[in-house]
């Protein structure tokens, strides 16, 4: 089948089938027939809450090909608004309706390259498989996790075998270095070495990475969060403003176009 | 059908209808202009009990580039294309009406003239009867009289009525009544509710307007999203029903829908 096919998205009811508490994150391991199939690293999915029309976008954090359930995925969820609580308080065997996996993938160097991945909170759960992928490939990958105090920070341990270094950012200073990704991700690029910049958090992280990684003459990727009413493309709701390959300036939508995109084709100020 | 501005541009819909995806389907793009527009700033929607309030400010890539693209796709894909348009000016909405008509594809237009909002979208203003019937009665001196024109309006019910015979009475096939509903963000700014909170609204008006007007053709639109709320509309008197919002919430809403009125065929929508 042609790679176009089988990536095409799904619509479908999944199950809860673990869920765990950590720090303050919940970890859901989720069935969604489908969708852990068709994944790359950098995908969402959109999940429906009851009684509200929007969909609720969520980071994929892995996959499992197997599993005493069969093919699931990982979402992690801080719980913030209705939706992320609703979803969060979900127990096993709870019914989800699940679409995906939705969104443009990081993109994968061709050649062994040095990678930095930085990623802040939760959001950097899709820098997890993507370390993967690219330790496949050879790349060296240094990966940043950074959270504003321990318990938003995403562990690192399962990465390790991936990565060649890890380094820890909290802003209180509770572990590894203290202070924000902006105050410390030239000198991180530089002693990576690195030729590709990955960043998944916040704005001004992404932002602050790809600045960088400009400065540094590298490429950057950004996976961008930003509110995704649909998630599908459908009812362009998240727009994303960019400068065009042609040089010309266009507003596209962030869950179709990205929500990975490379970073110096944001236009940050616009945002 | 598909309502305008909730099938994306086709493509991303395709995956989620079924084995046949958009062939045979009646699917309304987006509102297209003249230029491209790049819609407005965000947020464009935000959830409230039963639906969305949206100012998407009608982002679309204008009618040059959607007749390369777009269009061409949608043809090939099988899906039966009613374009929507919108103008700033009755000439805009001729001048659309008149390239459209020799765009190979496309099976007929739907007139938007009823946004929830359509001065501060930069649009005619329609807030008369006969406004929106003067460009019913342009965009059908342009376009080829075997194929439908459909005035969609808004649904107020203190006027529908007369718009709907001042549109028809103007050259309109048939009228889509029901529109996202004149609303507000929560930060005072002008939008449109749509959704399962404006169904009633709109079936309000397709039962004044079907009472009225019974041999004219009429399109229900606001709130559907599943067999039973489809066949409310019918029941008062509707042809045909179109799906918005329920598709930013289930990609397959109008699939599973056309399954299920062809397995349950009491009458043709
Ligand atoms: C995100 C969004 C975009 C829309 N864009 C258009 C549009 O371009 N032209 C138009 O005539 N109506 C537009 N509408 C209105 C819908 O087509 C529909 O008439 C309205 O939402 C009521 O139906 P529903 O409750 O099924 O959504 C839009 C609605 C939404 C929610």
């Amino acid at each position: 089948m042609p790679v176009a096919e089988v990536r095409t998205p799904v619509h479908v009811e999944g199950e809860v089938v673990v869920t765990k508490r950590v720090g303050a994150h919940r970890h859901l391991t989720l069935t969604a027939p489908g969708v852990p199939e068709r994944f790359r690293a950098g995908n969402f999915v959109a999940v429906s809450v009851p009684g509200h029309v929007a969909r609720r976008a969520l980071w994929i954090h892995r996959v499992r090909a197997s599993s005493a359930f069969g093919p699931t995925l990982d979402v992690v969820l801080e719980p913030r608004g209705e939706g992320t609580s609703w979803l969060a308080a979900q127990p096993v065997g709870a019914k989800v309706a699940i679409t995906g996996p939705l969104g443009r993938a990081f993109a994968l160097p061709k050649d062994a390259v040095s990678c930095l991945l930085v990623g802040e909170g939760y959001a950097a759960a899709p820098l997890f498989p993507l370390a993967e992928r690219l330790r496949e490939r050879g790349c060296a990958v240094s990966l940043v996790v950074s959270a504003t105090d321990e318990s938003h920070l995403l562990s690192a341990l399962e990465a390790r075998r991936a990565v060649r270094s890890v380094t820890v950012v909290t802003a209180d200073g509770s572990v590894g270095q203290r202070g924000q990704v902006a105050d410390h991700v030239d000198d991180l690029l530089r002693r990576a070495g690195a030729d590709v910049v990955y960043a998944a958090g916040p704005t001004d992280v992404l932002r602050a990475c790809a600045a960088a990684a400009e400065r540094a003459g590298a490429w950057s990727q950004v996976a961008l969060e930003s509110p995704t009413p649909c998630g599908t493309g459908l009812c362009h709701g998240c727009p994303l403003p960019v400068a065009g390959e042609d040089g010309v300036d266009r507003v596209v939508r962030a869950c179709t176009e990205g929500p990975v995109i490379r970073g110096d084709r944001v236009r940050w100020d616009a945002l | 059908m598909v309502a305008a501005g909730c099938g994306g541009t086709g493509r991303e819909l395709e995956p989620f209808s079924g084995p046949d995806g958009l062939a045979g389907l009646d699917f309304v793009t987006r509102s297209l202009t003249l230029d491209p527009r790049a819609g407005g700033a965000g947020p464009r929607l935000v959830e409230v009990p039963g639906g969305l309030v949206n100012a998407v400010g009608l982002p679309n890539p204008g009618l040059e580039h959607f007749l390369a693209t777009e269009l061409p796709w949608l043809v090939r894909a099988g899906a039966r294309v009613l374009v929507s348009i919108a103008g700033a000016t009755m000439g805009e909405y001729a001048d659309l009406a008149r390239r459209l008509s020799r765009a190979p594809g496309v099976a007929g237009l739907e007139v938007n003239v009823g946004a929830p909002d359509e001065v501060g979208a930069g649009l005619f203003e329609v807030r008369e009867p006969y406004h929106a019937a003067s460009v019913i009665a342009a965009v059908r001196r342009e376009f080829p009289s075997d194929r439908p024109v459909l005035a969609k309006l808004r649904p107020d019910v203190s006027r529908i009525v007369e718009g709907a015979r001042s549109c028809h009475e103007a050259g309109a096939t048939a009228v889509v009544v029901g529109n996202a509903v004149p609303a507000a963000f929560p930060d005072g700014r002008a939008g449109g509710l749509s959704g399962p909170a404006v169904g009633p609204v709109a079936l309000r008006c397709v039962a004044e307007v079907h009472r009225s007007l019974p041999a004219m053709p009429v399109i229900a639109c606001g709130g559907v999203r599943d067999l039973a709320s489809a066949r409310t509309y019918l029941a008062a008197g509707a042809t045909a029903v179109q799906v918005g919002t329920a598709l930013l919430h289930d990609p397959t809403t109008v699939a599973r829908l056309r399954a299920d009125l062809a397995a349950d065929p009491q009458e043709d929508a």
